[in-house]
């Protein structure tokens, strides 16, 4: 990032914006994937297995294939069927949904690894780019307003799901399930169909997150290619509150405060660069301190979240 | 929730009642016969895994064997690997007893590595003895309180502990990358920017006449200690009645918090003494590789040993020998050393499915109606 020299400070925050737009679409599909998975009351802590294969896949199939859009599909149904049978294993009597979600994180990421060694040299047709920024002669800004076509998708997602929690019949019966399963059932709404519904579509969502790492940023396949996402997907959707919306709000924060620190370095500023890369979690663990309380559950959690039921 | 005491709260209506002591040698096979059969179930479709892979599935299972368990220097290698998943399983196990799920070993255990190198690193002077103690305790200390603060924060704010210890491995690596690049950085490492080494006089030593260092000797400990305290002593029935029943404890008047507090942080100095063991006998400076991902491993161990510090034992020797087989199955049937991966998710994919299987068994049913 030698460039940022020739435009001094005012390169900071332009880089920590590039970083938001560049790096918040994995967090915005896991998060809103989780989100998803959430309010039907059970968690997904496996979604960073199934960002990794999400990631292989989809580089893998567009290598193959020639075609990014066959992988980003490919993507999402790997994600579905890591999806299947976490939404099997996590609804069974006294098993527990954490554990799985480690037991999953372990295999996805092992079956990632595994299957996409082939596919750590080899070059994959990357996604196509919206250039939003030939307005502007600098090279930082039309840098920065390559928008994929995806961070596009999960934004619509993100409002669309919102749409879908409040207006449709579906929307309430996942809130209803997620809030009181015993009350569902009684209403008649099969509570193991929902949360499998629910699962499997939240992790084909953060299968696409996959997608969007390997084929947009960094935009190749290693088994580095995730710096945590997946976990942090949980973080996001308490930081978001269970709303889709500000699933993409606290998306676009955590994309940018990952490029505070090399924004920093870039800028001169060299010591503390380690810790401000722990800037998100920092802030969220802060913002939980301050918003919990030990007398009620946080506002907008589904009731079930967390009880076994 | 697993734990053995919400087990008989929650058995399926219509179960068998309580029989006489000395005929529930049923109860017992199952407890034995479902974990083995998860096992061999494990085994099979790793095995189908490889098939697919195009390795021979017996060739893959003599490896593991012979890499794990079969010789007592391979053994040897197993139990390098289980003394610190079966510390950082106590770091979940132990607050698990008391309802809270504290997924922050590897926070722990990074904590715990850091605490040590900065009494064993800069205090070279001391005797040998002293030194060790001294890393120790500051191991258990630095992670014994950072998960006491996953506690505090569960407590005083009512802050998630799933999450807020997730949140606070992050925020661990983090300190460790701040500190191995900056105060503590030695400038003779170049290729992985480490800590100054732990001197020779400070190492721990080896188990005499093994290769085993004193980790495990900890870690067999710390598993006694806990089995002792959580399933014999007042104390842990105070534990397991907070985890049964968190209304009821505080109703007859249990001082909940400060019992959880500190389960928090003993489960804590668990996995900071982990840390210690790696860096005092394995790693010798904190650097990156602290976090192999032991952590996260222990997390599973807890689960499948169900809490209990014997399981804990049993399991993390398990995974020790899972673990110690990668460069087996890496060199003698040409897989990815991601195979140990995809090997151990399904082990415990299979062992956690496995337990809704308890009381679905006709043949372990205890059968009563003989002795009426």
């Amino acid at each position: 990032m030698a460039t940022s020299e020739s435009i001094g400070w005012l390169g900071v925050p332009l880089a920590i914006m590039a970083g938001a737009i560049r790096g918040s679409s994995p967090f915005l599909f896991v998060s809103v994937g989780e989100c998803l998975t959430e309010k039907s009351g059970k968690i997904n802590l496996g979604l960073e297995g199934t960002l990794l294969m999400g990631a292989m896949s989809a580089y893998a199939v567009s290598y193959k294939s020639g075609s990014p859009w066959l992988g980003v599909l490919a993507a999402g149904l790997a994600g579905a069927g890591l999806g299947a049978m976490h939404a099997w294993l996590a609804q069974l009597p006294r098993v527990n949904d954490i554990a799985v979600g480690i037991a999953m994180f372990i295999f996805g990421s092992g079956l990632a690894f595994f299957l996409g060694d082939p596919f750590i040299q080899p070059m994959a047709p990357p996604l196509p780019a919206i250039q939003l920024g030939n307005w502007s002669s600098l090279p930082q800004i039309q840098s920065a307003l390559k928008i994929s076509p995806l961070l596009v998708l999960g934004i619509i997602l993100s409002f669309a799901l919102y749409w879908f929690f409040q207006n449709t019949r579906w929307g309430l019966f996942i809130r209803a399930v997620g809030d009181n399963p015993a009350a569902a059932r009684a209403q008649g709404i099969s509570v193991v169909k929902v949360r499998t519904l629910s699962i499997m579509t939240g992790s084909f969502l953060a299968g696409l997150g996959g997608a969007s790492l390997s084929l947009v940023y960094p935009g190749s396949w290693t088994r580095l290619v995730s710096s945590g996402q997946g976990l942090m997907a949980v973080a996001l959707v308490i930081f978001a509150r269970w709303d889709p919306r500000r699933c993409l709000l606290a998306s676009l924060l955590f994309g940018g405060a990952q490029a505070v620190g090399p924004a920093l370095q870039a800028a001169g500023v060299k010591s503390y660069y380690y810790l401000f890369n722990a800037a998100p979690y920092i802030l969220t663990l802060g913002i939980m301190i301050f918003t919990c309380s030990p007398k009620r559950s946080l506002a907008g959690a589904p009731g079930a979240l967390g009880t076994g039921e | 929730m697993t734990s053995t005491a919400t087990i008989t709260l929650t058995a399926p209506p219509g179960a068998a009642p309580e029989p006489p002591a000395g005929r529930r040698w049923r109860t017992s096979l199952e407890s034995v016969a479902i974990p083995a059969g998860a096992m061999l179930v494990a085994l099979l479709l790793f095995g189908i895994f490889c098939g697919l892979a195009g390795a021979s599935p017996f060739s893959v299972y003599y490896s593991i064997y012979r890499a794990a368990f079969g010789s007592w220097y391979a053994f040897q290698n197993t139990l390098i690997r289980a003394a610190p998943i079966m510390l950082c399983a106590l770091c979940t196990a132990l607050p698990m007893r008391l309802g809270l799920v504290v997924i922050g070993n590897e926070g722990a255990l990074v904590m715990g590595g850091l605490g040590t190198v900065l009494v064993g690193a800069y205090w070279v002077s001391a005797p040998h003895y002293v030194a060790l103690t001294a890393m120790a305790l500051a191991g258990m200390l630095a992670g014994g309180l950072w998960i006491l603060a996953v506690g505090a924060m569960k407590i005083y704010r009512g802050v998630n502990e799933v999450i807020s210890s997730l949140l606070m491995n992050y925020i661990a690596i983090a300190i460790l990358n701040h500190l191995v690049n900056g105060p503590m950085h030695d400038p003779s490492s170049l290729n992985k920017p480490s800590s100054f080494p732990v001197p020779d006089a400070n190492a721990l030593g080896n188990i005499p006449g093994s290769r085993v260092h004193f980790g495990l000797i900890y870690g067999i400990v710390a598993c006694l200690i806990t089995w002792v305290l959580i399933e014999h002593t007042s104390f842990g029935f105070k534990v397991r009645m907070i985890g049964g029943n968190l209304r009821a404890a505080r109703i007859a008047g249990l001082p909940v918090g400060k019992i959880s507090l500190l389960v928090c942080f003993l489960g804590g100095a668990a996995a900071g003494l982990a840390g210690m063991a790696e860096i005092a006998a394995v790693q010798g400076c904190a650097n990156e590789s602290l976090a192999a991902g032991y952590g996260y491993a222990g997390i599973l161990v807890a689960f499948v040993g169900r809490q209990h510090g014997l399981g804990v034992l049993l399991v993390a020797i398990l995974l020790g020998g899972i673990l110690a087989s990668g460069g087996m199955l890496q060199r003698q049937n040409h897989l990815s050393d991601a195979t140990v991966l995809v090997f151990q998710g399904l082990v415990f994919l299979v062992i956690l499915y496995s337990e809704s299987l308890y009381g679905r068994f006709k043949f372990f049913q205890e059968r009563t109606h003989g002795h009426q």
